[in-house]
């Protein structure tokens, strides 16, 4: 099976405080940490574990520029084939609808039996998969948790629903499939694997290569655009306890207390 | 001026979802005047149900009815929703499990701009709606702004809007069925797999102590297993917990896991998503303590404590093990 993976570089929110810029127009992006988006890289185990039951390769495709071929890299030493980026400065301010665009562009030059992306990236839009198997006319499932190959032009998928159900569906080929965190356990990679990668030269292709419809990328393709980013002023305001630890430990303890959680 | 409004609203054992109320009170915040329609789709005597139900608080109700519509296939209804709905609206879809399934497509199928989860609507200026979203988890917030050109469609989160009093009309419902025709996917349900129950049950719990992603490893699990030992509580998790293995499934608080309502919450090194926070009922007394202070956890916390849980909850562990065997002497 020849499987497509739609990958993303995002600031790992784990590892950072989110700040603003002075400008507020984007988040202070200097000191951040950078990594593979999390499902995303969840959907590239996934891909690699199918491939090595039913043969066939995996290619990892990003939209962005040089700088997010390092996860092209990271993805190649789990086991991917290829790593292509899509990558022009017409395509830099596109919103959800532009990035599908450009996929959509790129899938139609190949041939893919599977294309799979993440539930969603930093922004938390979960939107690209299900655009892209529009654009396709392919068949959709979100959140899907886990994949069984039936046959050459059938799979078996969950989703993951309420309360933690699981929503059993047969979809045929080829369809798109935005994957879930925990379906799988992505496999480690050591620094031996990055450079064994290090120097590839990695495919780009840009608007022209691709015959992307200029009108629908870009910022002012953009029917979508972000006026500024704010942090939101508290709701309901915790009290911030303050004091050296053993003091907080004192206080959360009289407060626990109070509202009987101690017996 | 505003573009017409449709609600889609999903059902469950005859009854309509939350959403019904919660994005009638986005519509009205998208303009005070709009008379949103209701779309709905299913079949039978509970599906008839829900329509007559959705009367009253829709001045219209679009009825999809047809035997395929039975589950609620996002495939599937979006095929029917393409087959009634006119261009250039707003659609507005509950950013639920079935709306990302539903949504993301049906805006390329209409034609129509699409922004996803938002929390607040701030009403249309010109030709462009004003709307304000998540990002990085929570951690900060944007406005956008949406071309209205050719209509949007846009999800709604669960919860981000209260629903309003007397908002009692006498609506009627319009049967569109006959304009569905045959209805086909190549996404065919099979089954719904109700989760196994686990080994703790967390809902039955006054106090918990839930662990996310700052628990590290899982070795750590034991920290909270001791703190949750000396207070009789449970150990719950958010979703990073589950994921790497380190707690089962059932363990799991948010809208994919478990429904609690404890007295007591302490959410340990859990950064707050929405999907975490939609599984926390019953307005608890909720003590984050996180490493990082700019967390979302400390927007919904009572009392918030900065601090590194794994060195925290040791010595917390102590202190009321220190404080019983005073009591028991």
């Amino acid at each position: 099976m020849e499987i497509l993976v739609c990958a993303r570089r995002v600031p790992d929110t784990s590892e950072n405080e989110i700040t603003l810029n002075s400008t507020t127009n984007d988040i202070e992006r200097e000191e951040l940490v950078y990594s593979v988006n999390e499902s995303d890289n969840y959907a590239v185990e996934e891909a690699l574990q199918i491939v090595d039951r039913t043969g066939g390769s995996v290619t990892v495709v990003t939209v962005g520029s040089e700088e997010d071929e390092e996860i092209l890299r990271r993805e190649m030493a789990m086991g991917a084939s290829h790593g292509i980026l899509l990558s022009d400065p017409a395509f830099t301010g596109s919103d959800g609808r532009g990035i599908a665009s450009i996929l959509k562009a790129f899938v139609a030059q190949g041939h893919y039996d599977l294309i799979l992306t993440g539930v969603q990236a930093d922004d938390g839009a979960a939107q690209v998969g299900g655009m892209l198997a529009a654009m396709l006319d392919y068949p959709f499932a979100s959140l899907v948790n886990s994949i069984e190959v039936l046959d050459g032009k059938t799979l078996k998928v969950s989703r993951e629903i309420e309360g933690g159900n699981k929503e059993i569906s047969e979809i045929d080929l080829p369809c798109v499939l935005s994957i879930q965190t925990g379906i799988n356990e992505p496999r480690y990679v050591g620094m031996r694997g990055i450079r064994a990668v290090a120097s590839l030269t990695i495919p780009t292709y840009g608007a022209s290569d691709l015959g992307v419809d200029a009108s629908v990328v870009g910022k002012a393709g953009a029917r979508v655009q972000r006026v500024d980013y704010y942090v939101p002023a508290l709701g309901k305001t915790a009290e911030m306890l303050s004091g050296s630890r053993e003091e907080n430990i004192d206080r959360l303890v009289e407060l626990v207390a109070a509202k009987g959680g101690l017996q | 001026m505003t573009p017409r409004i449709f609600v889609y609203v999903g059902h469950k054992n005859g009854i309509a979802d939350d959403c019904a109320v919660e994005l009638l009170a986005a519509a009205k915040t998208i303009s005070p005047i709009t008379r949103p329609t209701a779309v709905v789709a299913g079949c039978g005597p509970e599906f008839d149900r829900v329509c007559e139900s959705l009367r009253s608080s829709y001045a219209e109700v679009w009825k999809l009815a047809h035997d395929n519509l039975a589950y609620p296939n996002a495939e599937l209804i979006r095929k029917a929703l393409l087959k009634v709905l006119p261009s250039n609206n707003i659609v507005l879809v509950p950013h639920d499990h079935f709306g990302i399934d539903l949504a993301p497509g049906l805006s390329i199928k209409l034609n129509a701009a699409f922004v996803s989860d938002v929390v607040q609507l701030e009403g249309v200026e010109g030709s462009a709606l004003n709307a304000v979203r998540q990002e990085f988890g929570g951690q900060v917030s944007t406005h956008v702004r949406c071309d209205l050109a050719s209509g949007a469609v846009v999800t709604v989160r669960p919860g981000a809007f209260k629903p309003a009093d007397n908002m009692l009309v006498s609506g009627s419902v319009i049967d569109k069925s006959g304009e569905l025709g045959t209805l086909t996917s190549a996404r065919r349900y099979l089954q719904t797999l109700v989760a196994e129950a686990g080994d703790v049950d967390i809902t039955k719990h006054n106090v918990l102590i839930s662990i996310g992603r700052g628990i590290q490893d899982k070795d750590n699990v034991g920290i909270a297993q001791e703190l949750a030992d000396v207070l009789g509580a449970a150990v719950s998790c958010s979703r990073p917990v589950v994921d790497a293995k380190w707690l089962e499934k059932s363990r799991q608080v948010g809208s994919s896991g478990k429904t609690v309502k404890p007295k007591v919450y302490l959410a340990c090194g859990i950064s707050g998503a929405f999907q975490h926070l939609a599984g926390i009922k019953g307005n608890p007394f909720i003590v984050a303590i996180n490493k990082n202070p700019k967390a979302p956890i400390f927007q919904v916390a009572d009392v918030g404590i900065v601090d590194d849980i794994l060195e925290f909850l040791p010595e917390l562990t102590n202190k009321i093990r220190e404080m019983q065997s005073v009591t028991a002497k």
